[in-house]
């Protein structure tokens, strides 16, 4: 076992994990945050994305020991970004949802698209979401909501919470 | 947790990192991203005793432009290139490249060195810097050396690396201004390992050009013929076919007539895009 701190949703963390824990065991099975989602667990379906100092990532794909000393945000952590606030909105106004097993990672990854451009249209969205797999086949609604979400926002880059 | 256990160490120097990874063989693993390794250590593909942890090395973080060249550390992840934090853009093939690399997730963390030292066959950085002339910079218990790409890159997965040694950057020759370049890829869908990928680089017209196509064969492979008829400023769709076929069947089953329109229509592409310029 390997002491492992990082900073996470903003609080300090400090856990013992086995080396070969990826991060998305360390957030749901030790710190029992499970908005992080475990599709495939090897990069092709995008459920587990979380942000590691500030950068999408797949959570599947990292050691949690790698992350010490970095800063991670799961989707329990961005109740109140104002981002998500009105990405959460769109969502529910366009239907993006029907089982909700792949939304933790759209959501993330949703959030990513608008932090990083300004408006993004159908195509870019599809574009940038191409990592990510719904199984109920919802891709319409999810991209309507990012969409409608980034056209309300406008404006230049925000910051990150 | 689907991977079998492993010890873990974090090396502050390359010296450090070179003394782990020698000790061990072939049982241990370098990560730096882990964007390669973490699904093959999850599938129980790769099953190191060690791995060894790149990501705090500041040695292969650096980013410089020389007189001549443009390094690039070895740390350097795709989307930083997509983003433009190289001091030279290559005319943007380097952000075209980087962009079209998996997914902005994987690109956030995974690297170019990273990408190179596995050397898989598909990969797109091996390709391009093959066109762009780069030389590998690595590090091991002996000290240091430096070698052209398309010396360091023997076959798919396998390149020139001893077990004690780690790749710390690349020396990118510094384009002239009048360099053009094209780059082709086809990929089942955005983001997914490519079935072809072509890259043509034309350093000022009549000047010196170079063609790569990846994905076709165990390893990125120029293409002469085609580079030529750039050079002579070929622009006859038939005489630029005849020289891809004629490059092309050297690497792959001249009797797989799909393989051959797949490489041959990613590598026309890229040479287009370079004469269109």
């Amino acid at each position: 076992m390997k002491s492992l701190t990082l900073e996470l949703n903003g609080s300090k963390v400090t856990r013992e994990v086995e080396p070969r824990e990826t991060l998305a065991d360390f957030l749901r099975e030790r710190c029992r945050l499970t908005a992080t989602h475990l599709g495939c667990e090897h990069g092709a379906c995008g459920a587990c994305t979380v942000a590691v100092d500030g950068q999408a990532t797949r959570s599947c794909l990292r050691l949690a020991i790698m992350c010490d000393g970095q800063s991670v945000q799961t989707l329990e952590g961005l109740e109140d970004d104002p981002t998500m606030e009105v990405l959460r909105r769109h969502f529910h106004q366009s239907h993006a949802l029907q089982c909700g097993f792949c939304t933790p990672g759209m959501l993330m990854m949703g959030r990513d698209i608008l932090l990083r451009m300004t408006n993004p249209n159908a195509h870019t969205v599809r574009d940038q979401l191409s990592g990510h797999i719904c199984r109920c086949t919802g891709y319409s609604g999810i991209v309507t909501a990012i969409v409608a979400a980034g056209r309300e926002l406008g404006g230049p880059k925000r910051p990150q919470t | 947790m689907k991977a079998a256990a492993f010890d873990y160490a974090v090396p502050k120097s390359v010296a450090e990192a070179a003394a782990l990874l020698g000790s061990n063989g072939a049982a241990t693993a370098a990560i730096a991203g882990g964007q390669s390794l973490l699904p093959m250590l999850n599938l129980r593909v790769a099953l190191p005793d060690l791995v060894v942890y790149l990501g705090r090395l500041e040695e292969l973080k650096e980013i410089a432009a020389t007189r001549t060249s443009i390094r690039v550390g070895a740390l350097t992840t795709h989307a930083a290139i997509e983003d433009g934090k190289l001091p030279e853009t290559f005319g943007g093939l380097m952000q075209r490249v980087a962009s079209k690399i998996s997914y902005r997730a994987v690109r956030n963390h995974g690297t170019i060195g990273g990408s190179v030292a596995l050397a898989d066959p598909a990969a797109d950085w091996p390709g391009c810097l093959l066109a762009l002339g780069a030389q590998v910079r690595i590090a091991g218990r002996k000290g240091t050396r430096s070698q052209p790409i398309g010396e360091f890159v023997l076959g798919q997965y396998s390149t020139s690396l001893g077990a004690d040694e780690i790749i710390t950057g690349f020396d990118v020759p510094r384009p002239d201004a009048t360099m053009r370049w094209g780059f082709s890829k086809v990929v089942p869908k955005s983001g997914a390992f490519a079935n072809s990928i072509a890259f043509a680089v034309s350093h000022g017209r009549g000047g010196p050009a170079a063609v790569v196509l990846a994905a076709a064969a165990d390893r990125p492979c120029l293409l002469p013929a085609v580079a030529k008829r750039i050079e002579a400023g070929e622009k006859s769709e038939d005489a630029l076919r005849g020289a891809i076929a004629q490059d092309v069947a050297k690497h792959v089953a001249k009797d797989d007539a799909y393989l051959m329109r797949l490489h041959t229509s990613t590598v026309l592409r890229a040479v287009q895009e370079v004469q269109a310029k």
